[in-house]
């Protein structure tokens, strides 16, 4: 195992925890209630605070050298590896709990075996991490069964949005060489072993919301390759405006 | 049979007073004139809404914040903001509104929320300056507010004001750190200084000698302290903390006062303030246009959730 594997890996789970949260974090006054205005501000803010811890890690791995902020602030579109689903629009709120959904199901099963890794480091973020995610995903879970199972409207909303989302699931599962080197080394997770029961975990969920899953069929990919959408360029250059026009500043 | 009537509102009013006058705390169940509990949602409500409409300027600002930590501090402080919101609006409800009505009220302009949020939050600066200036000013009122007479209110305050130090001291440390950074981080400082230091005065409102709302608040102590007393609170300490970090204040009659002991400051600008109240400050369209517009768009996600409520509740 190189260090290099191991950092990358770590871009992939700090990125993924610091675009989802911009996005959550763009519901701020947006929400249909205070109550999600501060539920979704408060995921925002768990993940930013998962993004730090790993992103920090993995800067320690190259020496420290550059910070944790210089790796969120200082990376162009070509250098981050978050899926692709992560960085998708809000669209509306059936959208973003749907999206949330798929993703806390994920990390709820990631996480709870990252928990084993050899590499206490990981170990340790990744308990902390499940604490909130069983959260999120509680959260995410009544929402899409009280939107599945509400109005004609929000069923069709609900049933659009996870039509439209689908097609990003099948990179949540991807793996390449760093996986396989850091499976070997007791580090990383086998994603393959996840795969079924994250689809049982959804089709449950599915099936209480009254929701059906599409047909299989195609699914995007990129990310591994840091070939991303054309939405995270935006998100970058919002993010990244301050440390990019004030490159000496200390904020 | 009106006689009577004029009788028990008069003995409800002689116990009212009374219990003020012992210092008590006055309950949502107590019996209450009607113009204690309608000044006081006026009031609440007018707070509530604040915070939430605060939560705009700032919010503007999350996806921009320069550093991871940053960012964190300035979710959770909105996060706040949007709690204090909730704690109340809840005690508002105590008085026997609901939120929809209040938010209703807010909509068609019967209620207010602080003229403060109808300026722009144009620089990473006016973070700094809103939490500096613009909590520590609220912190200011809100800390004298812990002493009002109406129990939920006074609790809430409690609650909101051990938040509000901390907002404060973010705002601060932001300012701080742009004053000692590079030229152009001092400039963008000062100049948010400039322009959030008047509105921030204008926030306890009119002078004493011109406050039209403030004759029974006294006498049934919902209020503690004067305008004025609270502006020069704030300005003394607000005085202060900007030389320390090297920041001026834009107002070149400032002086201080041995006598009183008190900073005094310039001539207000008061055609300004009236000016914003009536709606025509920078962003009070823009505030109000999104708070309905946010509402609106998100009817079919309460109309669901209360479907759905419904549902399981004829299945059980």
């Amino acid at each position: 195992m190189t260090e290099q594997h191991l950092y990358n890996y770590c871009l992939r789970m700090g990125d993924n925890a610091l675009i989802l949260s911009y996005r959550l974090s763009e519901w701020c006054s947006n929400a249909p209630m205070l109550e999600e205005d501060l539920a979704l501000t408060n995921f925002a803010l768990d993940l930013i605070g998962r993004a730090q811890a790993i992103l920090k890690y993995a800067s320690e791995l190259q020496g420290g050298v550059k910070t944790e902020d210089d790796l969120a602030y200082r990376r162009g579109e070509r250098e981050y590896y978050n899926h692709l689903i992560t960085e998708l629009p809000n669209g509306d709120f059936a959208q973003t709990m749907v999206r949330q959904l798929f993703i806390s199901a994920f990390e709820f099963y990631f996480f709870t075996e990252l928990q084993k890794s050899t590499n206490v480091t990981l170990s340790a973020i990744a308990a902390k991490t499940l604490k909130e995610v069983k959260y999120h995903l509680m959260h995410a879970t009544d929402w899409v069964i009280r939107l599945g199972d509400g109005t004609a409207e929000s069923h069709k909303r609900m049933q659009d949005a996870i039509n439209y989302l689908w097609m990003f699931t099948g990179e949540l599962f991807e793996m390449d060489l760093i996986d396989t080197v850091l499976i070997e080394k007791g580090v990383g997770v086998d994603l393959m072993l996840l795969q079924p029961k994250w689809h049982r975990h959804i089709q449950q969920v599915m099936y209480d919301a009254t929701l059906l899953i599409p047909e299989e069929g195609f699914m995007q990919t990129g990310s591994r390759k840091g070939i991303h959408t054309e939405y995270l360029g935006h998100i970058l250059s919002e993010m990244q405006y301050l440390q990019r026009t004030y490159p000496d500043a200390i904020w | 049979m009106e006689n009577k009537e004029q009788a028990i509102e008069e003995e409800i009013l002689i116990n009212f007073e009374k219990k003020i006058e012992n210092g008590d705390s006055i309950e949502p169940k107590d019996k209450m004139p009607d113009g204690y509990r309608k000044h006081l949602i006026r009031q609440i409500s007018q707070h509530a809404h604040s915070e939430v409409i605060g939560m705009q300027p700032e919010g503007n600002w999350i996806t921009r914040a320069p550093t991871l930590r940053a960012k964190q501090i300035l979710l959770a402080k909105i996060q706040d903001e949007g709690g204090h919101g909730l704690y109340l609006y809840g005690a508002a409800e105590t008085l026997g509104i609901s939120r929809s009505e209040l938010i209703e009220q807010l909509h068609t302009g019967k209620a207010k929320y602080s003229n403060i949020f109808n300026y722009p939050a144009l620089t990473w600066a006016d973070i700094g300056a809103i939490g500096w200036l613009v909590d520590g000013a609220a912190i200011v009122n809100q800390v004298s507010l812990q002493r009002t007479s109406y129990g939920p209110y006074s609790r809430a305050m409690v609650r909101i004001c051990k938040e509000e130090s901390f907002h404060q001291r973010q705002g601060y440390e932001i300012m701080a750190k742009m004053m000692a950074g590079t030229k152009e981080q001092q400039e963008m400082a000062q100049d948010a200084m400039n322009r959030w230091w008047w509105p921030s005065l204008m926030m306890f409102g009119p002078h004493d000698s011109s406050s039209p709302n403030s004759g029974n608040a006294f006498k049934w102590k919902i209020k503690r302290h004067s305008n004025d007393e609270l502006r020069h609170k704030f300005i003394d300490k607000t005085v202060q903390q900007a030389q320390v970090i090297g920041l001026t204040i834009p107002d070149k009659d400032l002086k201080w006062n041995e006598k009183t002991g008190h900073y005094e400051h310039g001539a207000i600008n008061w055609y300004e303030f009236h000016k914003v109240i009536a709606g025509n400050g920078p962003c009070n369209k823009q505030r109000m246009e999104h708070h309905i517009k946010v509402h609106n768009d998100g009817k079919w996600v309460r109309e669901a959730a209360e479907a759905h409520r419904l549902k399981k509740e004829r299945q059980n």
